[in-house]
């Protein structure tokens, strides 16, 4: 059990997140509600990122519908672990249907950030990547450190999922980075740029 | 008095998805879905998604709309309670949200703890910004989903059909 | 994931025998089949029966638990049921419970709807979810010598406990208890309190 307290981290969460979409290539991305809508926005506002601005509990299940649909394409989530927790029934789900195109990022800062940092279950005990792991994701890993984070990249990317890891991040948020607010443009573009027809 | 028979009206349900190209099925199972979601799972170009909550139904729709297919998710009216919150988003981007629901908690209903959702299903469906078409007919199922189908994919709409649970059946308790 | 072994426990004889000598238990069961077992064994003021609300059992055994952490809280569903409100685990290990035990007829479908399969049939593995989740003590059972083993638990070993029965998927008798919500009520907490 990591009961550890997140001020014990030092990892800054938008560069963790500047750092994995460097290497997206053609990856499609999908937020979760939260500070990751404005960390993704933040590093390049690609038509091929999705941001979802509501629906917690949705991001991981929404990925995998597009990673059925686009199994050719890499498919990444990055959302926080509050939405993860509040939809964790979709790791099950996602483990029996093993898409090896999806991997899943968790942006685990122990806390609600958007709401006013209360706490989260993942500070109390809670270990997401055990759950993963007992939901049959072939690979997962817990990533505190840049190094770490170095070492997982090809598995976020390339290798065969379903992937999930849980990077522990600091507490502090950065600036808002607004994304696109308009559910229907963002989705109209995002679905244009992943299937080549027209929005 | 006997059941109606199931399977009469699901087959002819699952030609008219085969024919809107619906390629993810997502369910949570009912009774009264139990030949189609078979139908499903046998079918090799449709894949079938098996949920732990329906909620999570509406998001891999939006998701495999994102990615340029289309969808239908199966449950039965409980599961409509579930729903709600992720409805948000296929309103908000007007994806096409098909949705089948066999009713429960009305018709000939046994168990008492079925009919608030069974009578509410309706009322917040609409509340949500659902188009709801209902039927109690078997021999108009079929021509009630090709219409929400065509609602759904080709108008952009999230539109929910509603199946009686006079046509589903209900649960022969005393067996 | 978990491995694969023969189940062969039949779920009414599990049932029965964790039931046995149950004491003042207070139990809460989960829709469908869970609560027909319960019944099969008899219908007691003790018993908290759902007939909806899925995903909602371990909840209700939490709330239930909080309010009488004198008493012993057993929660007896099924792995569909649990998995709808697989989130809830999270929720119980955070308060730590030591009067709460969850106890998973895990048959590995959804029987009451036609048998369909669920998640654990493809490898999702419920005690690790739970032990994951923060649950200290866990276990899966198999077969009787383990179900002996893991019935001390339920009642004695501080909780949160999570103990996943694998039994096999045949349809049983139903044995239908009182439905009517207010009655359920007023009789559990009449039992309990003295009063409604
Ligand atoms: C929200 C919701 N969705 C679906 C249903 C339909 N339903 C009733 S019982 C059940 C299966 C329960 O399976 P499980 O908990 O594994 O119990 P078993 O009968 O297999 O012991 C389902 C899907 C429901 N009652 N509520
Ligand atoms: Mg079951």
């Amino acid at each position: 059990m990591a009961t550890k307290s997140n001020t014990k981290y030092t990892l800054q969460r938008r560069k963790v997140v500047h750092r994995i979409l460097e290497g997206r290539g053609d990856a499609a991305v999908v937020t979760g509600i939260g500070n990751a809508v404005h960390d993704v926005a933040s590093a390049n506002d690609d038509p091929k990122n999705m941001y979802l601005a509501g629906i917690m509990g949705g991001a991981a299940m929404v990925a995998f519908g597009v990673a059925l649909a686009q199994p050719k394409r890499r498919i990444l989530v990055i959302t926080g672990d509050g939405e993860l927790l509040a939809g964790i029934g979709s790791l099950a789900t996602i483990g029996v249907e093993q898409p090896k195109n999806l991997s899943i990022i968790v942006i685990d800062n122990q806390a609600y950030g958007a709401t006013g940092n209360q706490h989260t279950h993942t500070g109390r005990g809670v270990d997401l990547v055990g759950i993963a792991a007992a939901s049959g994701f072939k690979k997962t890993a817990l990533i505190t450190t840049n190094a770490e984070l170095q070492a997982e990249l090809p598995r976020i990317h390339n290798k065969p999922g379903p992937y999930l890891a849980v990077v522990k991040v600091m507490s502090k948020s950065s600036a808002r980075i607004d994304a696109p607010k308009d559910g229907t443009y963002v989705s109209r573009r995002f679905r244009a740029a992943v299937t080549g027809e027209s929005a | 008095m006997a059941r109606k028979k199931k399977t009469d009206w699901s087959k002819d349900v699952f030609k008219v998805l085969k024919k809107a190209d619906v390629q993810q099925i997502a369910y949570v199972p009912d009774a009264g879905h139990t030949s189609l979601i078979k139908m499903a799972i046998a079918d090799n170009v449709i894949k079938p998604v098996s949920l732990t909550s329906e909620q999570e139904g509406v998001a891999v729709l939006s998701g495999a709309w994102l990615g340029g297919e289309a969808g239908a998710l199966l449950m039965q009216s409980s599961g409509v309670g579930n729903v709600i919150n992720m409805l948000g988003m296929a309103n908000e981007c007007r994806f096409p949200l098909l949705m089948l629901v066999t009713m429960r908690g009305e018709w000939g209903e046994f168990n008492p703890w079925q009919v608030p959702m069974g009578q509410a299903t309706e009322g917040v469906l609409e509340a949500s910004g659902v188009i709801v078409h209902r039927v109690d007919e078997p021999s108009e199922i079929a021509e009630t989903v090709e219409a929400a189908a065509k609602l759904a994919f080709e108008g952009g709409r999230m539109v929910a059909v509603l199946i009686g649970q006079r046509v589903v059946g209900f649960k022969d308790w005393t067996k | 994931m978990a491995a694969r072994r023969k189940i062969t426990l039949d779920r009414r004889k599990v049932v029965a025998n964790i039931l046995k000598d149950r004491g003042d238990l207070l139990l809460v069961t989960g829709l469908g089949a869970p609560t027909w077992d319960a019944a099969s064994v008899e219908d007691n003021p003790n018993n908290f029966y759902l007939w909806g609300g899925m995903g909602g059992a371990v909840l209700t055994g939490l709330g239930l638990a909080l309010a009488q952490p004198q008493r012993r809280v057993l929660v007896l569903t099924g792995d569909g049921e649990m998995l709808m409100g697989v989130g809830g685990l999270a929720t119980v290990a955070v308060q730590k419970p030591s009067n709460l035990a969850i106890g998973i007829l895990d048959n590995q479908r959804y029987g009451e709807t036609g048998m369909q399969e669920t998640h654990t049939e493809h490898g999702v593995d419920l005690a690790a979810m739970a032990s994951g989740a923060g649950f200290q003590t866990t276990s899966t059972v198999y077969n009787a010598a383990e179900l002996k083993t893991a019935i001390p638990m339920l009642y004695n070993t501080p909780g949160p406990v999570f103990v996943d029965v694998k039994v096999t998927a045949e349809d049983q008798p139903m044995i239908l208890p009182p439905r009517d919500g207010p009655t359920l009520k007023h009789r559990f907490r009449e039992n309990l309190l003295g009063s409604i």
